[in-house]
């Protein structure tokens, strides 16, 4: 699989470390009333898709960046690639 | 019919004209009082185990393709019990001990051998883990040898112990583990089903599930609809797709794609199941010659049932690293499935929030050497709302109270265990 790097370019998938659902971003709020319901989900339920699944990827032989990689799971075919961190910066982590 | 060493000598001599289909194709029934839904190893074994030792007359599996075509085909057939968990080694140890009765139970030739499984280590750290998973093994009465350098080279001389790397430092042996032939261990519990009166029904995807004030009622397939008293779920790799379908849209499951290679028929080399301890290989060597081998999953989410190359590289590398003589064998044939990757790398067996709706799953990388064992406490579950007293611990509910069975301590990463 080739990774559409969005500052490097097209980079073999050997180059980097998987970690999973994209989700995995969204850490819950550990103060919240349902914290430990939600760290339940949050750690241990996948949605597990057949078809399109966003999922983070780790650049680790590379620039070392974090990407949120959008691949068909019944074809292995990768959509996009973006910077993990301007995804989590749009659902408005880290300002 | 049975079969007999007497039954294939007639036959021979009389054009084997005798022999009959060895499980019916019948048409689904409206209505059963319990329905596997997966003909896998672990459905066949359920409703095997439902008929023959809880009497349950009642009883179908509704396969989408046909028995065997899953990863009761496709897997390594490796079958062993050296787990180091107490939630898991009884329940493993149970399982062994069916293999070792079961060809006489089903009166089926499933060409179980015992011939070893030997995990090898290559630093004193896991040498001592090793000894203390060998030390848990025989506390739960299972059969486990350390072995030094020599005792491994005496049964296994081809392996490199050159190697300043990784040198071999000895090994952990469970001479009762060994291989199976996974596609007779189907046919076999579908034989054996089927001649108590369990419907097998191939070609017959469930589509949906009829679920009425919490109840499951019965399940829609590409057949039409078939009532049930109760439905249980063994779909491994397809875990999660069938249960979005009854509502349960997220479990602690992701499927991932596990890869095996078979190389041409050699001579008989190695002489029982070798793992390797500093890299992701394994390797048997079948009855026709062919060695066996296979290394760790993808690592990523998948249901293609075919992997990519770097993990074919990894796996040959892993090979020529313990036994360079690999490299003049050709590779024949390689294949993928999918797995039900669990968070805590073992497997649920329990009931759902859905009255009457059962889950049998999370085998992981696996599940072939539960099969007996897995389809035995199913169907203890199926058949009296109880679980078996060796698999207590596989319930969904022990990532919310923390009671993970983590055998190798990697955390809630599927793509680690
Ligand atoms: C390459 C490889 C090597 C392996 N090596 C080993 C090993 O050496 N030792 C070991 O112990 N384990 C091993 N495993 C794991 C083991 O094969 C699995 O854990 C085990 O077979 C899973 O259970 P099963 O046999 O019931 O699954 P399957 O045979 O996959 O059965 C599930 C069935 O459900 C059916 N199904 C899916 N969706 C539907 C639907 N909607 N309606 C009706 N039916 C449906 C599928 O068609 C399939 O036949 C290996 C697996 C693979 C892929």
């Amino acid at each position: 699989m080739i990774i559409p790097h969005p500052l490097l370019g097209p980079r073999d998938s050997q180059e980097f470390t998987y970690l999973g659902d994209a989700n995995l971003i969204d850490r819950p709020d550990w103060q919240a009333e349902d914290a430990v319901d939600r760290f339940h989900d949050y750690l241990y339920l996948r949605d597990n898709p057949a078809g399109e699944h966003k999922e983070l990827w780790f650049h680790e032989q590379g620039d070392r960046s974090w990407l949120v990689v959008t691949r068909n799971t019944l074809t292995h075919e990768i959509i996009s690639a973006e910077l993990a961190r301007d995804v989590a910066r749009t659902r408005g982590r880290s300002k | 019919m049975r079969y007999s060493g007497f039954k294939v000598l007639k036959e021979a001599l009389t054009g084997h004209r005798g022999w009959q289909p060895a499980w019916r194709d019948p048409a689904p029934k409206s209505h059963y009082d319990i329905i596997v839904v997966g003909g896998g190893g672990h459905g066949l074994a359920t409703a095997y185990y439902l008929a023959k030792v809880f009497s349950k007359s009642s009883v179908a599996v509704l396969e989408k393709g046909w028995i065997g075509g899953g990863n009761v085909g496709r897997n390594t057939t490796i079958i062993r019990s050296n787990y180091l968990l107490d939630g898991n080694e009884p329940f493993y140890e149970f399982s062994m001990k069916l293999w070792e009765g079961l060809e006489q139970d089903f009166n089926f030739n499933a060409m179980i051998s015992q011939r070893g499984v030997l995990n090898l280590c290559h630093t004193d750290a896991q040498r001592d883990a090793f000894r203390r998973r060998g030390n848990a093994m025989r506390l739960n009465g299972v059969d486990a040898e350390l072995l030094d350098t020599e005792g491994v080279r005496k049964m296994a001389p081809f392996l490199n112990f050159d190697s300043a790397r990784f040198p071999i430092k000895g090994g952990l042996l469970q001479p009762r583990g060994g291989t199976v032939r996974h596609d007779a261990v189907a046919w076999g519990y579908a034989r054996g089903a089927d001649s108590r009166g369990v419907d097998i029904i191939q070609n017959c995807e469930v589509t949906g599930f009829r679920i009425e004030n919490g109840k499951c009622l019965g399940v829609e397939t590409t057949r039409g609809f078939v009532g049930a008293g109760k439905v249980g779920v063994a779909v491994a790799g397809s875990s999660g797709r069938v249960m979005a379908m009854a509502g349960i849209n997220r479990l602690p499951i992701e499927s991932h794609v596990l890869q095996a290679f078979v190389s041409e028929g050699l001579k008989p080399i190695i002489p029982g199941v070798i793992t390797y301890g500093a890299g992701h290989f394994y390797v048997s060597q079948s009855d026709k010659g062919g060695l066996v081998f296979g290394g760790d999953i993808d690592g990523y989410n998948s249901y293609a049932q075919r992997g990519n190359l770097p993990v074919v590289e990894d796996v040959c590398e892993g090979g020529m690293s313990l036994m360079p003589m690999i490299g003049r064998a050709r590779l024949l044939r390689m294949w993928g499935g999918i797995m039900d990757m669990s968070m805590d790398g073992s497997p649920i067996i329990d009931s759902t929030d859905v009255d009457g709706l059962y889950f049998n799953g999370g085998w992981c990388y696996g599940g072939f050497k539960a099969t007996p064992a897995s389809g035995w406490c199913f169907a203890h579950l199926l058949a009296t709302d109880r679980p078996h007293e060796t698999a207590t611990a596989y319930r969904f509910d022990r990532f919310r109270k923390g009671l993970m069975i983590d055998e190798k301590g990697m955390g809630a990463q599927p793509n680690l265990h």
